[in-house]
Order: structure tokens, then sequence, then C-alpha cells
């Protein structure tokens, strides 16, 4: 993606737009960019905690935007990559803190005179200010959707918002998909998605219980090199097709339905 | 489209569902106001000929990347 600014966003919530953040900029910086990932869900900040960086919050967004603190301030490095870091969305304020000539300022600092090579705007659920407000300040959009049919209508929507604020660059990362479900039919297919909301794919990842693990400890699974399939790889393999990387993508297994079973039996893949 | 037994895969069915709400959505038209433009045509359709409303068929299509309004409404034999 040429892309510099790209916002993170569903319409709908809990698809993954936090998780997606959190390990796409993990892997990003892992891979030598300078990156800074922004919690724009005022009010309900989150992005601190699934990165293990809540401990180490001092100053927010809105106190940048009021003048309380400089940009730099703001900035939480994480401790793991050194090129990561955090601006986290203020817990206190209400979105009407939000401004988006203030939000274009902040991103066009960090990538001008602050030299990061690349912005991830954590979006908030829904089509209102505070969605507006992240997708101001981008030129490039991730947009998260589940196989499921709330999740795509709403992606559906903000595509179209997208659109209308003139941002082309949008790519769409199918979260949660359990290839056993869509082998028996009971899932939409990534094709499928793809199909219907006729938009270019970036990543597909898969239903991994360690993601949950992984927000437990607050430590992105994308950092941990030894899970290669599952979800922390598939944010890895993100990160490198958003370099320009061009990464195929994995074949996701289902485990332990009939057909593995019977193909394992007759001893094939 | 069908599994082993003749049953529709759920996926089927959520896929059609989504590409018909998604063409009203698109089109910001909701169903109901589509029917009552539905029953004005046939009113303007029947001034002229003669015609059953169980004949009329409309709806919204994706054509690549417009939405196409379709109207089929074939003509009774007795005046074709």
């Amino acid at each position: 993606m040429n892309a510099r600014a790209i916002v993170v966003t569903s319409g709908k919530g809990g698809v993954g737009k936090t998780t997606t953040t959190a390990n796409v900029g993990a892997a990003l910086a892992r891979q030598g960019e300078k990156v800074c990932v922004i919690d724009t869900d005022v009010g309900l900040r989150n992005l601190d905690v699934v990165m293990g960086l809540e401990g180490r919050v001092v100053f927010d967004l809105i106190d940048v935007f009021e003048g309380r603190c400089r940009l730099r301030q703001a900035l939480v490095r994480d401790k793991r990559v050194e090129t990561l870091h955090l601006l986290p969305a203020s817990q206190t304020s209400d979105k009407s803190a939000l401004s988006e000539g203030r939000m274009q300022e902040t991103v066009r600092m960090l990538t001008e005179e602050e030299g990061f090579d690349r912005v991830l705007i954590d979006s908030p659920a829904g089509i209102e200010s505070g969605f507006q407000t992240a997708a101001s300040a981008a030129d490039g959009a991730l947009v998260v959707v589940n196989p499921e049919v709330s999740s795509v209508r709403d992606a559906d929507r903000i595509i179209g918002l997208l659109e209308a604020r003139d941002i082309t660059d949008v790519r769409l990362v199918v979260n949660r998909l359990r290839p056993e479900m869509v082998k028996r039919g009971d899932m939409l297919e990534v094709d499928d998605v793809l199909e219907i909301l006729g938009v270019k794919l970036i990543g597909i990842v898969p239903e991994d219980e360690r993601i949950l693990v992984s927000t437990n400890v607050g430590s992105p699974a994308a950092l941990d090199e030894a899970s290669r399939n599952g979800a922390g790889g598939a944010f890895r393999d993100i990160a490198k097709r958003i370099r320009g990387e061009d990464v195929p993508y994995a074949q996701l297994q289902a485990q332990g339905g009939l057909l593995t079973g019977l193909r394992r039996l007759f001893g094939g893949g | 489209m069908f599994g082993l037994f003749g049953r529709k895969r759920s996926k089927d069915h959520v896929k059609e569902r989504l590409k018909l709400v998604l063409s009203y959505d698109r089109a910001k038209l909701s169903p109901g106001r589509m029917e009552q433009l539905k029953q004005e045509l046939m009113g303007v359709i029947t001034k002229y000929f003669p015609a059953s409303e169980s004949d009329y068929d409309v709806k919204l299509e994706q054509h690549g990347d417009r939405m196409v309004f379709v109207a089929n409404l074939p003509l009774s034999q007795a005046d074709a």
C-alpha cells in the first residue's frame, strides 16, 4: 500500500479492529518500519491494554489536541520493539473533544516531523464523529470484516463512506475465519465476501484462541515468531503486503473435520 | 449450490440475503418504498394495457459498479 496513514475500521464493533491495529502495527515495526498506532476511541481506550502498554500512559490524544502536552510527550514507546509507538486515546474525555483538523495536523507532524514511516489509526465502531475523525487523517484503510451477515453489511457501509472521503487505497482483512465451518458450507468463504463487497483483499486471519491469550498478557501475537500458522502469522503477512511484498495466502486447514480425518486415514495431506 | 443431501447450505442463504439487502442499502431505498414504487408503476402501466400484478417483477441488480433498477413487465398474450 502506498498509504502512510492507514485507518483501521469496520463499522460494526467487536470484529477485531484493535487486535488488527496492534498486531499489524507490531509486525510492521518488527519488519523495520517506524510505526505509530493511534487509538481514536475516545472514552473507550483499549489499544493500550491490548498492547500491554497501559502502565506507561501519561498523556493522551486529547491532551495533544488541547495543547496540554507536546506530541512527543504523549507517545508511549513499546518495550519489545523500539520503533513501535502508541498514541493513546483519552479515557475521560468524550468524542466532542475530537477534531478533524487537529487529527490531520497530528498525523502530518508524525509523518513529516517525527519521522514515522507508517501511522495506523484505530477507529471506534460506528459511522459517527469518531470514525469520521479517524478517517479524516488517513490516505488508506484496512476494513476489518468477519464472515458474518451484520459485519459484511456494516463493512459495505463503511466502504461507501471511505469512498465519499476519496480514500481509494482500501483493503479488506477477513478476520476470525473458521475453516471447518467454511468447509461444511456454514460460513461465507473469503471469495464470497470479496464478491459481495468488491474490495481488494490484504489478509485472511483465522479464528485463533492464541489471540485471546496474547491480549490476556498484553503481547501482540504477531510478535510471537513461533506461531507460524494461525492469526499471528496472518497479521505478519498483512504487514508484509502493506510494505509491498507479494506474500502468497496460506491455505487454512480445517481442524479435526470429517474430511481431514478421512484424508489422514488415507495418508493424504 | 446444494449440499450432499439437497440441503441448502447456510452460507448460500446468507450470501443471497446479503446481496439483496446491500442492493437496497446502496440504492438508499427501503424494501417498503420499493413495493410502493412497484404499485405506482403498476397504476401507470395498467392505464395503457391490461396486466396482472402477479406477472410483475421489479428488483435492483448490481451491474458492475452500478445499481440498476430492473422491471420485467410481460404483456399478456391476448394483447400481444
